[in-house]
């Protein structure tokens, strides 16, 4: 490479909202179900069907607005936006073109130097969601399902404001966070309900000219938004060095292939021929309305950072790693609210769940335990019901089956033993069968003394209550 | 005198007293179309025998027991065949929906089925409504059943000759240009085209959705208004449905225009206009003015621009609305194609007719990139200025009165030739749906051929009662005349 | 006829629409549009510099639906009508490989 380059990124991020209901029928959103099992006529486009408005859309697509301050519009409208494909019923999309209801918004990101930076946000509009397309493996056909047809989306424009691939999951990761504490979505990018096109373009270092840009789409991981983007800027380079051209186009990435081809067809004139729909009409917001959304705004992840360490006296740390999702945090409040132990509850969060879930390469959102079930366990620790390793044990199960801890304890026989007439008795034998460990200890080898306890733990198949343990050894062999 | 020549409000009331049933009514009207049907062709489909008598039968039960009061309670009833009627076929008069049996009715036909109306088939219509002749319709042409050489007029023709030829007792049509007004003039019938949003819009099949509006037809003004009164409702599962508190609108059926002021457009009355059209429009004018009514000329301004507004707003809103007909999820799919686009193309071009292809590939072209801002925002400009215009002449008037279109029916296969022309011949009633107004076209005459003679009423927006009154007070001066066809007894 | 469309219009107008025309069609295609379009280039003697596009013609506002199901499972009238179907979802040509 002869020259520097700089990248210029932007992202078209869209965002399934979390309502029970897709945004212009009745019927549910729920993920899953037999295809077609979550469609009426509205959503499949039969003939004279006509949509109307989830008001609840409205609602979180002005929540994300604010969080990202970006100014309402206050006589928003909605457009139809022409095309045809399959998955798409009426062959129009319902979105926003003219008078999308946010704009001009920014959020602040971390770059990796560890300097802040605003990345802006051109627009949010409100859309519906397609139905889904399964290709059909014996004939030579696609199936449609309209399941997830007329689901809500969001779709947040930046402007072309990121210059790497650290820039863009810097963003994503704001974007969700914020996302996810006002509860507008679950944000899961493998799931589909976060899902990024990554418009980018490359140009000399220093110029303040754009060049051309292409979009990209079908990007459904961090890694792969990053490996795509590294891709793509290196193919865009190796172009203009040879003197070509970049053309604008959309592109598809395939990340088995790390390979991207361009979806251009003879049949697909991109263009959209958007005009207002007259089966809408538009929605005005008042002041008032906007001040209602944010007063029921929920405590967003800056106030809760500030507020772990100081009710909870949590560390900075715990409290950064407690807050980086909304799941966690939620556990952490729900569990903490049953027991109040924050700082065991924490300890719990911080150790074995985070090291489960990295085991089990998971993430936060995929967390299914309870938190009461959770707080039990603390209690039974404290009591002394079990000990801490069996407690270890147990939570594992909670971890993937969710399971009431009090009950499996009971079940399966896990309670320490607290008879100190038996315990005894175990010791005394150990202690006679190990006359050199013994010896040992009493030459001033304290690592003798865990050998015992251990060997006691052994015969007692864990169940020991260890502080009882350490009391009858010492007063054996102090004799 | 038959049975099916009774208006529906007179039948309605026989059989809330008991003097006959809506089973009788049933049968005379499915008698009735044994026997002109194969004349008229007003008809898509008839519904079975069986079912019609079994629902009339049901209907008279609960007449019975007091439960219907309605009094178009047990009244044979058509359905222009772009409102959705379960289990029912409905076509459009298109190919493309030749085998499509909806799941669901339209809420204007659920409010009459809940008023104990009984149906008896789906009319004839020109294919999604796009026509001023009922010639576009994939299932051949309606006739005229004052004159079978001519047409009924468009695109509700099938309602309207169905009505005249009195093979039901009332029908509903749906009105985006003037397809109620300008076929109800064509056969001698009554129709009104209500306030946008008075009528749910939800079951009926688009065409220009910003315009399209159901309502009803008949023999008189009182039928319009009872009919017009059980089908309005407020529906949320229509956005556009307005919550109106002023839907009594028999109650504007007084005999009394004195004092109303009557405003008669200039525009409307120049050169293009039939001249014994014009004669006896403006002879119903000074009837009205007999009556007590102050009539006055006035320039209403715009007329012209119209038409080019409406074609390019309606077609553009039609080439979206129509895009679902696609062979994926019902109706017609063509039979050999290659790949996805292919079957596409081959669908839509077998299942659309020429004049459907013609809006569609207009519509699409105004607001393809590029053209957008010149051609269809233009026209919404437009519109806003002819909905000024008529507010200035509201300011001033309570009702517009015209002709409903410039001549009487012309003969089958003389309008398909030059659109250009079909589409000049609905400048008198566009207007009135660009801006949303109310209109009604009821007899007023008959012309040298023997065919009649349509004047329209127009109103301001939510005043369909002082077009419902002065219509009635002129229907008082004109009684109902039968078409020939009517007399018809036997196939 | 001052719009002349040209056959790259028509076929451009097709891919939008999803309409092919045959050879004839074509040619009427053409002249209909020409002249459909000459006779709309009459609101160009209108001046609406003035005026706002009117897409609704009453000030009807905020129209909404509450967050409630009210949906069951309505996929045998869904899949009613379908031209050719399987497992429940409509059957189509291969889309994407």
């Amino acid at each position: 490479m002869s020259k520097e380059y700089e990248t210029v990124i932007g992202l078209e991020v869209h965002v399934e909202l979390a309502t029970k209901t897709k945004i212009f029928c009745g019927c549910s959103t729920a993920f899953g179900g037999a295809p077609n099992s979550h469609t009426c006529p509205v959503c499949t486009g039969m003939p004279g069907s006509l949509p109307v408005l989830n008001k609840q859309v409205v609602e979180y697509a002005m929540a994300v607005g604010l969080a990202t301050n970006c100014d309402i519009t206050k006589d928003c409208k909605f457009d139809r936006k022409n095309y045809f494909y399959p998955d798409n019923p009426q062959n129009y999309q319902i979105s926003q073109l003219y008078l999308p209801i946010c704009r001009n918004g920014k959020v602040e990101i971390e770059t990796e130097d560890g300097n802040k930076k605003f990345i802006g946000i051109h627009e949010i509009h409100m859309e519906e969601d397609a139905g889904k397309l399964v290709h059909d493996e014996w004939e030579d056909c696609s199936i449609v399902d309209f399941n997830r047809s007329g689901v809500p989306l969001i779709e947040i424009v930046s402007e072309p404001d990121m210059r790497s691939a650290e820039e863009v999951i810097a963003y994503l990761d704001k974007l969700r966070l914020i996302i996810q504490y006002l509860g507008a979505s679950d944000c899961k990018l493998q799931e589909g309900s976060m899902r990024a096109d990554v418009n980018l373009s490359v140009r000399e270092a220093g110029s303040t000219t754009f060049g051309t840009r292409t979009e990209m789409k079908n990007l459904n991981s961090f890694k792969a938004i990053a490996r795509a983007i590294e891709n793509e800027k290196n193919r865009q380079i190796d172009l203009i060095e040879a003197g070509e051209k970049v053309i604008q186009e959309t592109r598809r990435w395939d990340d088995t292939k790390e390979y991207s081809y361009a979806m251009r067809s003879k049949e697909d004139a991109q263009d959209y021929r958007y005009f207002p729909d007259p089966d809408l009409v538009p929605v005005h917001i008042s002041d008032e309305w906007i001040e209602r959304v944010k007063a029921a705004q929920p405590e967003l992840r800056t106030e809760k950072l500030a507020r772990y360490q100081s009710e909870f006296e949590l560390p900075a740390y715990d409290a950064e790693i407690l807050t980086g999702t909304k799941k966690l945090a939620d556990i952490f409040e729900a569990t903490t609210e049953i027991c109040g132990k924050p700082k065991k509850v924490s300890n719990w969060l911080m150790g074995e769940t985070m090291r489960l879930l990295k085991e089990k390469n998971m993430e936060p959102e995929d967390i299914r335990f309870s938190p009461v079930h959770l707080a039990d366990l603390i209690g039974l620790v404290d009591e002394g019901t079990i000990n801490s390793s069996v407690a270890k044990e147990v939570f594992e199960i909670i971890f993937d089956e969710d399971i009431d801890p009090k009950q499996y304890v009971e079940e399966k026989g896990l309670k320490t033993v607290n008879d100190a007439g038996a315990l005894r008795e175990t010791i005394e034998k150990i202690v006679n069968d190990n006359p050199k460990s013994v010896e040992d200890f009493h030459n001033g080898k304290e690592k003798a003394m865990g050998f015992l306890v251990g060997q006691t733990m052994k015969a007692m198949k864990g169940k020991a209550n260890p502080a009882m343990v350490n009391e009858i050894l010492r007063e054996l062999l102090s004799r | 005198m038959s049975l099916t020549s009774e208006s529906a409000v007179a039948l309605g009331k026989k059989i809330q007293a008991k003097e006959i049933t809506a089973v009788e009514a049933a049968q005379a009207a499915l008698d009735a179309i044994r026997a002109k049907e194969d004349k008229v062709h007003a008809f898509v489909t008839v519904a079975e025998e069986e079912a019609v008598l079994k629902r009339a039968g049901e209907v008279q039960k609960q007449i019975e027991q007091g439960i219907l009061t309605n009094v178009l309670a047990g009244v044979p009833v058509a359905i222009k065949d772009n409102m959705c009627t379960k289990g029912m076929l409905t076509t459009c008069s298109s190919k493309i929906l030749e085998n499509f049996i909806p799941t669901y009715t339209a809420e204007a036909v659920l409010n009459l089925e809940k008023a104990g109306a009984v149906i008896i088939g789906k009319t004839n219509m020109d294919e999604f409504a796009m026509g001023s002749t009922t010639e576009t319709s994939y299932y051949g042409a309606t006739k005229n059943p004052w004159n079978e050489n001519h047409v009924p007029g468009g695109s509700s023709g099938g309602s309207c000759a169905a009505v005249a030829a009195e093979e039901c007792f009332y029908a509903l049509g749906s009105d985006t240009g003037g397809s109620i007004r300008q076929p109800s003039s064509f056969c001698g019938v009554t129709g009104i085209k209500p306030t946008y949003g008075t009528v749910s819009r939800y079951g009926l099949i688009a065409y220009g959705s910003s315009l399209d509006q159901i309502g009803p037809v008949a023999k008189d003004v009182t039928d319009c208004a009872a009919i017009l009164e059980a089908i309005s409702s407020y529906d949320k599962k229509d956005s556009t449905s307005i919550n109106r508190k002023d839907l009594d609108f028999t109650s504007a059926l007084v005999d009394d225009v004195k004092g109303m002021k009557i405003g008669i457009p200039k525009d409307y009355f120049k050169e293009g206009l039939d001249e014994e059209v014009k004669e006896a429009v403006l002879h119903a004018a000074k009837v009205l003015e007999e009556k007590g009514a102050i009539v006055e000329e006035f320039d209403l301004g715009l007329v012209d621009y119209a038409i080019p507004a409406y074609y390019v707003i309606a077609c553009a809103e039609a080439s979206s609305n129509l895009a679902r007909f696609d062979g994926v999820k019902y109706g017609y799919r063509t039979a050999d194609y290659e790949g996805l686009h292919n079957m596409y193309k081959k669908t839509r071009s077998e299942g659309f007719g020429a004049e459907v292809k013609r809006r569609i590939m207009l519509g699409s072209f105004v607001l393809s990139s590029g053209y957008y801002d010149a051609y269809y925002l233009k026209a919404l400009r437009t519109k806003a200025m002819i909905k000024q215009e008529f507010d200035k002449a509201f300011a001033k008037y309570d009702v517009i009165l015209g002709p409903a279109a410039p001549s009487t029916a012309p003969l089958l296969g003389s309008s398909l030739d030059d659109p250009m022309k079909m589409y000049l011949g609905d400048i008198y009633t566009i207007s009135v749906n660009l801006a949303g107004l109310p209109g009604i076209s009821l007899p007023c005459g008959i012309d040298k051929k023997g065919l009649p003679i349509g004047l329209q009423l127009i109103g301001d927006c939510f005043n369909e009662k002082k077009i419902i009154q002065m219509a009635y007070a002129f229907e008082q001066t004109r009684p109902y005349q039968h078409s020939p066809l009517s007399a018809c007894t036997e196939a | 006829m001052a719009n002349v469309i040209s056959d790259e219009t028509i076929e451009y107008v097709g891919i939008l629409a999803k309409l092919e025309l045959s050879g004839e069609e074509r040619e009427r295609a053409k002249k209909d549009m020409g002249e459909m379009l000459d006779y709309i280039d009459k609101l160009n003697e209108l001046d609406t510099s003035a005026v706002e596009p009117m897409s609704h013609i009453f000030p009807v506002g905020n129209v909404f639906r509450e967050d409630v199901v009210t949906n069951g499972d309505e996929s045998e009238d869904t899949l009613a009508n379908a031209p050719v179907r399987k497992d429940n979802g409509f059957v189509v040509p291969k889309t994407i490989g």
